[in-house]
């Protein structure tokens, strides 16, 4: 063995887990994201009511149109899981009784529950006055809600949301969700907040949404660019922070997008890849499209076996579960209500499979992917079922090849390393030798 | 000359295989795995080195003219000899340390009641265990630990007996040191091993003065060929512990569809059920992975499954096979978790079942749980290569024939009885290329 070696980590930089580089935007995500938690955390002397609702159909708008702040139990469940805290928390509400089977991230929140609710910021977390649930496409959320209503006796309005089974949003499931919203949401954060609905707040708050929207678009669609400027899963999943959370519809957000939308020009200009917690990445070597939420436990671990393979995801479906941008919609502040039902009935997990596998489809070619990599979760049937069918759709229509790996969300008991390493090591290995068979036919 | 050489350091086992420029392989040595990676694979690669010379040997013989013995006579014999000279040398690691122990251990015996049994016991073990290497004799496994265990138990208890002294101590002893005997490298001079191996030969009366006269000349002529170690490439679930640099490590799945393709060129589709996992690979008419899907976040119907059941029946692995192929009635098992089909197999005999019966239910559960990710890697296409120490097993390949025929039709399932050396083939295919192609 004489050959001289050199291994990719060597030519970004040392192999060594660092804190990511922080630019402008980073640190205004963070602190955008502490400052919820301590208005969340501070309502004994801020005298702000709370409402707790989901990123799937999430009407932050029309909360804070009431002046009410936003709890998010599933951003709270991923802030545990990247702190090492879920674990602990499923195997309390485990303790109670709670299946192995059931999703995570309600475990961890009842884990969390049990625990003395602590915030993330250390701080115990105040009970919601309003569970609002805006987005029944997700089974599970309904009986979670149910869970914190026996605990915390308060209003919950739950809103049906259709599935859009034939792949389209007719008139008819758009006035049911407008009549829902006017019948039972609106009534009840009037009188939970005791303000009266202001449709010219609620406005001005959807065009901010939509200003920021523009510019967030822009940024995930960067990865068109060769090299890609930005990883359109892990990476994207900071950026995604503030519109998917309290944030959207607020001048915070519009200033985040703007100074991201910024740099992320900035990056392509200079040609530059993304930032990666390893540095950044200077030789792409795969473009991935990924299906599937990520595992939050071993985020950073999980992310590593990518960016030490020069692997870069450059379109991602869960980066859209908070709302399809990318696919033409906007909060429209001259049709509010009627754009708020389109915004839930919009959601990615609402949409039937045919129309997930176009979205996949023209990720896959829009954006020059060398396959489609599936995260299967264990514990989220809503994602998962289907994603068989989806990726074998994928490998006719494209030629691109897909792959599967098994983890889970929150649950530290589902992320085995060594097999998923190993699994992806195989995944990239497995494309670049087709890339050269594909060399080695071309020059025949 | 130039040697490629693959190694494939599997959850049970270390294969390697080496290969000359031309892609021929030459040899390939097997050993099990164990803590230290890189003496499991440097034991593996000095017994696939062994196993070429033996073959350079054989084409070297088959030339000789006026040999008495046929050429597959010499190299049995000259084998055999060679493996006892081998054997003896771990049996004397083993002997030293096992009394290193024995001193220094703290037991509640007597260390010189401990000495005393330990000398009487290794007399017996070398008595007992030389004969495993006689003319005709069978060994039930090439690995020392699982020849010199059984024998070691057996004499220990009566020895623990005699003395009036625990038995449980002299196996505590042994279980001590054969993890170290295990992590000495292997010491053995490769040439004159063979050259003494074939003295005691002669002085066995195995072999006539003037074959052994020819014999001593071919062998020292093949002696001398330099094996140059030209490229190594390692795969296998160990690979990333392998001492290697990252370029001469390659996945298990391209590995074992390369090497797959080679065995059997027109291989389209790839089963490999190994210790802990179980693949489907589709190949193309070069061998190159299109697809593939493996399990990742359970390892349940893989080859340790077997292994657990044998445990539990008290059986060796390699009977399980043929005991299932008594079965006359269908009992289905639903569990792959290993854990849970424990409870069921003794649910099962509760209920009357014969162990045959179960046993092939079990075979039949694994194909199950294959035939799901083979389906989901792409199905079957012709030819199937079934691959890795499950492919072994008789009724696998029973269920996985009914199965593949049921779901698929008529297709040729190839198995090659030495498919568990698939991967380190494909790694040593890999290694040649990297410097051929």
């Amino acid at each position: 063995m004489s050959t001289k070696i050199e291994t990719p980590t060597d030519s970004h930089g040392s192999s060594e887990i660092q804190e990511p580089q922080k630019d402008s935007s980073m640190l205004m995500q963070k602190e955008m994201i502490n400052s919820n938690y301590d208005a969340l955390t501070n309502t004994a002397n801020n005298g702000k009511k709370v409402c707790s609702t989901f990123v799937p159909g999430n009407l932050n708008e029309l909360i804070q149109s009431f002046g009410l702040l936003n709890n998010l139990p599933e951003t709270n469940a991923i802030q545990n899981a990247m702190r090492q805290q879920s674990g602990g928390m499923i195997q309390t509400a485990e303790r109670q009784g709670h299946s192995e089977d059931v999703c995570t991230y309600v475990k961890a929140d009842i884990g969390m529950m049990s625990k003395g609710n602590i915030a993330p910021n250390g701080k115990p977390m105040p009970n919601p006055d309003l569970l609002l649930l805006s987005y029944t496409g997700c089974f599970t959320f309904m009986k979670w809600f149910e869970l914190l209503r026996q605990e915390y006796k308060c209003e919950t309005v739950m809103l049906q949301v259709p599935y859009q089974g034939d792949g389209e949003i007719t008139q008819n499931m758009r006035d049911f969700v407008v009549k829902q919203l006017k019948e039972e949401v609106i009534p009840a954060l009037e009188r939970v907040s005791g303000n009266a609905f202001d449709i010219d707040k609620l406005r001005e708050n959807m065009r901010r949404s939509a200003q920021a929207e523009d510019d967030l678009v822009w940024v995930l669609e960067s990865a068109k660019n060769k090299p890609t400027p930005i990883d359109a899963y892990f990476g994207a999943i900071y950026y995604l922070g503030p519109i998917f959370t309290a944030f959207r519809g607020t001048q915070q957000a519009v200033d985040y997008y703007r100074v991201l939308r910024q740099e992320i020009e900035q990056r392509v200009k200079n040609g530059q890849g993304p930032i990666t917690p390893g540095g950044e990445m200077t030789k792409e070597r795969y473009r991935l499209v990924m299906e599937g939420p990520p595992n939050w436990t071993n985020f950073r671990e999980f992310w590593k076996m990518f960016y030490e393979e020069g692997a870069v995801v450059v379109a991602s479906t869960y980066t859209k579960v908070g709302g399809v941008y990318d696919q033409g919609f906007r909060h429209d502040a001259d049709n509010p209500l009627e754009s708020l039902a389109d915004y839930c009935l919009g959601c990615y997990t609402n949409r039937n499979l045919p129309k997930r596998v176009d979205m996949l489809e023209k990720y896959v070619k829009d954006y020059e992917a060398d396959g489609l990599l599936i995260n299967s979760i264990k514990s989220c049937n809503s994602f998962s079922a289907g994603q068989l069918m989806m990726m074998q759709e994928i490998e006719k229509r494209t030629g691109a090849p897909g792959a599967f790996v098994e983890t889970d969300l929150v649950d530290p008991r589902y992320f085995s390393a060594a097999n998923v390493k190993n699994r992806l090591e195989s995944y990239f290995q497995m494309i670049e030798q087709r890339r050269q068979g594909n060399m080695i036919a071309s020059a025949r | 000359m130039k040697c490629f050489i693959g190694i494939d350091l599997g959850s049970t086992t270390t294969k390697s295989v080496v290969m000359d420029d031309t892609g021929t392989p030459l040899g390939h040595g097997i050993t099990n795995s164990r803590s230290n990676y890189d003496t499991a694979a440097l034991v593996a690669k000095t017994e696939a080195l062994i196993s070429a010379r033996l073959v350079l040997l054989r084409q070297s013989l088959d030339k000789a003219p006026g040999l008495t013995l046929s050429t597959d006579d010499v190299l049995y014999m000259l084998e055999r000899h060679f493996r006892l000279a081998q054997f003896l040398v771990q049996l004397d690691n083993l002997k030293r340390l096992c009394g290193e122990k024995a001193v220094q251990g703290n037991y509640k015996e007597d260390p010189a009641t401990l000495t005393t049994a330990l000398e009487r016991t290794f007399s017996a073990l070398k008595i007992e265990l030389s004969k495993l290497f006689e003319p005709g004799a069978e060994r039930k496994s090439d690995f020392f630990r699982d020849l010199a265990g059984t024998v070691y138990m057996e004499v220990a208890e009566s020895q623990a007996a005699e003395l009036k002294i625990s038995s449980d101590t002299l196996i505590n002893i042994y279980d001590k040191s054969i993890i170290e005997v295990e992590n000495i490298p292997p010491q053995v001079d490769m040439s004159e091993t063979f050259l003494v191996a074939l003295d005691s030969a002669l002085n066995a009366g195995e072999i006539q003065t003037e074959d052994f006269g020819k014999v001593q000349a071919a062998l020292k002529e093949v002696l001398a060929v330099e094996l140059e170690e030209t490229y190594v490439v390692g795969t296998g679930y160990g690979r990333a512990r392998l001492p290697f640099p990252k370029e001469h490590i390659r996945s298990e799945i391209l590995c074992h569809g390369l090497g797959a393709h080679l065995m059997y060129p027109k291989t389209r589709t790839v089963l490999d059920i190994g210790g802990q996992d179980t693949k489907g690979i589709q190949v193309d008419e070069s061998g190159i992975v299109v697809n593939f899907q493996m399990n990742d976040r359970c390892a349940a119907g893989c080859g340790r499954y077997l292994g657990y059941i044998a445990d539990e029946m008290q059986l060796g692995l390699h009977e399980l096979g043929p005991l299932a192929m008594k079965s006359t009635k269908k009992v289905s098992i639903n569990s792959t978790c290993t854990v849970f089909a424990g409870a069921e197999l003794r649910d099962r005999l509760s209920l009357g079942e014969k162990r045959e019966d179960i046993i092939a239910g079990l075979h039949r559960a694994i194909i199950l749980r294959s035939m799901s990710i083979l389906s989901r890697s792409g199905g079957v296409e012709d030819e199937l290569t079934f691959t890795g120490g499950v492919a072994k097993n008789e009724a696998a390949v029973k269920e996985l024939r009914i199965l593949v025929q049921e779901n698929y039709g008529d297709l040729k399932i190839n198995i090659d009885p030495d498919s568990i050396y698939t991967g380190a083939l494909g790694a040593a295919e890999f290694a040649r290329r990297a410097v051929e192609a």
